[in-house]
């Protein structure tokens, strides 16, 4: 993976052209000026305006080598980013569930049904609980006929064999997945309760499988992270490499560390700037190409979800991860290698 | 302006470049060190640069003790001195222009001093006409009046040249070292290393010979005394 890109592209100090032009008209009647402060701030910031601009023109000279690098660190940033999308869109689709997570507490048939509601009047003082409903012993049986076409048979029973069953409604929805185990073993042992469960346990097991996925998601983007940082620090280096001459010439002539460093990180910069927005189009077009498969299948369940791609913040996180990641490398690559090439 | 005191310099693989090496140049003056290649004239010169540090003794330049600049202070040192090199160490990915004017731009002036002062160095190596060339369609006369200009765009106190002839017919030497002159005349103090000893005795410049890494006694041609 590290050396995908041999044919080089060169950063490069700045050539003075631009300087020339924007200086000739105002040859006539120069004043001999002391470079002064203010003026040296001035400068250096056009230095970086100019680095940065004329090292991002010499990635475009050779579009070849640039496009290379710019693939392959677009798709080491591109995987992690979609199991994150992946994650995220199944996090929203999950969300819609919280409501359904409800503990369903079964009474002994010896419980009135006074007593019951005493039970969830005083469970509803518990903090986890927003909210309670009782089902009455008869109410179960004749919900239980209607939605189970079985009425005719339940008729003919010489007793109702469902209990009566107190719901709750959890404050937090599935968030505080821990705190209602906790409370449904504690419900548990009352006197009153048969059997307390909650209803959406196969839900709770997918949280405990996103979770795992973003940890896999995290250790994947850390990988990746480091590949597209030697990457960037490998093709720094050849560049480097390719610019001996010129580095020793600078030296020569008085640049500092900082001067000779500084066409190399913007070139880093560049390349992982790049690469994020080959990323960007990766995953636009994943999550376009998946959108109809997606949207065919949510019709089957009758949902609203929509598939939703990285939006603004992501996608400016995307750039941001790759910017970074290029002044690593370029950074790893520059403190290693420049310092070694003295002039002869 | 150029001071050496005790100087030597011994290469890790053992060659001893220069031994125990005295010798003081004056603001303003030019001088010629002459010696066989390997008699230590480019090592001299080096140490002024601050392009290799001396096994023992110290080199003073105008006034500053090298021995005293650390690693990071080396490239303003360097902007205080232009050097010339045989092989003109042109960039030729650029125009004439822009190589004169690398110095400019590191040591920050401000763009608009930067195209005047180019110009009037160009213009002083009779080459303002070629600023938009490529140095590589220049004759290897005109590479050297580049690299002259280049070395003295930032107005160095110390002017260097390491073999500044050594390419060139005697016609073209003879014309760069008038160049040499007329920098010497507005002040700048000049080191020159030749092996050209035909065209420094036509010079009435000051003369040191270094051999083996000393100095041979006796070879001072203007009568300029030492130290």
């Amino acid at each position: 993976m590290v050396n995908l890109c041999p044919v080089m592209s060169n950063p490069g100090w700045p050539l003075a052209k631009t300087v020339s032009q924007r200086t000739s008209r105002r040859e006539s009647g120069a004043v001999q000026r002391k470079s002064r402060v203010s003026d040296r701030l001035g400068a250096w910031r056009s230095h970086h305006r100019l680095v940065a601009s004329q090292s991002l023109q010499r990635l475009l000279t050779h579009p070849l080598a640039s496009i290379l690098t710019w693939m392959v660190i677009g798709i080491a940033l591109a995987l992690p980013a979609s199991l994150f999308i992946a994650l995220d869109n199944l996090q929203q689709l999950t969300g819609g569930w919280d409501s359904a997570a409800r503990i369903s507490v079964y009474l002994h048939d010896s419980v009135s049904e006074s007593a019951g509601r005493r039970l969830g009047e005083k469970l509803l003082e518990k903090p986890e609980i927003s909210d309670f409903s009782y089902i009455s012993k008869a109410e179960a049986l004749a919900e239980f006929s209607t939605l189970s076409g079985f009425g005719s048979v339940i008729d003919e029973l010489p007793d109702n064999p469902l209990p009566a069953v107190v719901l709750l409604q959890p404050a937090l929805g599935l968030g505080s997945a821990e705190a209602l185990e906790v409370l449904v073993r504690e419900v548990q042992q009352l006197p009153e309760v048969e059997l307390a469960q909650m209803d959406v346990q196969w839900v709770q097991r997918l949280y405990r499988l996103m979770e795992l996925g973003k940890r896999v998601t995290l250790a994947l983007a850390a990988l990746l992270g480091l590949g597209v940082l030697l990457v960037t620090g490998n093709t720094i280096r050849l560049a480097i490499e390719s610019r001996r001459e010129e580095i020793e010439v600078v030296k020569l002539v008085g640049g500092t560390d900082a001067y000779v460093r500084r066409p190399f990180i913007y070139t880093g910069v560049w390349y992982g700037f790049g690469g994020g927005i080959v990323a960007w189009f990766l995953l636009l077009g994943l999550v376009a190409w998946l959108d109809g498969a997606v949207a065919g299948l949510v019709g089957l369940y009758d949902s609203q979800f929509e598939l939703h791609g990285l939006g603004v913040a992501g996608s400016a996180l995307l750039l941001l991860a790759g910017v970074l990641l290029g002044l690593g490398g370029s950074w790893l690559a520059v403190s290693r290698h420049l310092g070694a090439i003295q002039p002869q | 302006m150029i001071q050496f005191d005790n100087v030597s310099k011994r290469y890790s693989s053992g060659h001893e470049a220069l031994n125990r090496l005295s010798f003081q140049v004056r603001r303003d003056e030019m001088v010629f060190l002459t010696g066989h290649s390997g008699a230590g004239k480019s090592t001299l010169l080096k140490l002024i640069m601050l392009m290799e540090r001396p096994s023992a003794g110290q080199v003073l330049v105008n006034g500053q003790n090298l021995k005293k600049l650390g690693r990071r202070q080396i490239p303003y040192h360097r902007r205080r001195v232009g050097v010339v090199f045989q092989n003109h160490q042109l960039l030729f990915d650029r125009t004439v222009f822009d190589n004169v004017a690398l110095p400019l731009l590191i040591a920050g002036y401000h763009p608009r001093d930067v195209g005047r002062r180019v110009r009037a160095a160009l213009d002083k190596v009779g080459l303002l006409k070629r600023e938009k060339q490529s140095p590589i369609n220049l004759s290897g006369g005109e590479q050297q009046r580049v690299g002259i200009a280049r070395a003295v765009v930032n107005k160095p106190l110390v002017l260097l040249a390491d073999e500044p002839t050594g390419n060139l017919d005697p016609e073209l030497s003879a014309e760069i070292m008038l160049l040499f002159k007329q920098f010497n005349q507005v002040g700048v103090t000049v080191l020159i290393a030749t092996h050209d000893l035909a065209l420094v005795a036509r010079m009435p410049n000051r003369m040191m010979a270094l051999r083996d890494g000393q100095l041979v006694p006796g070879h001072e041609q203007s009568g300029v005394a030492l130290g």
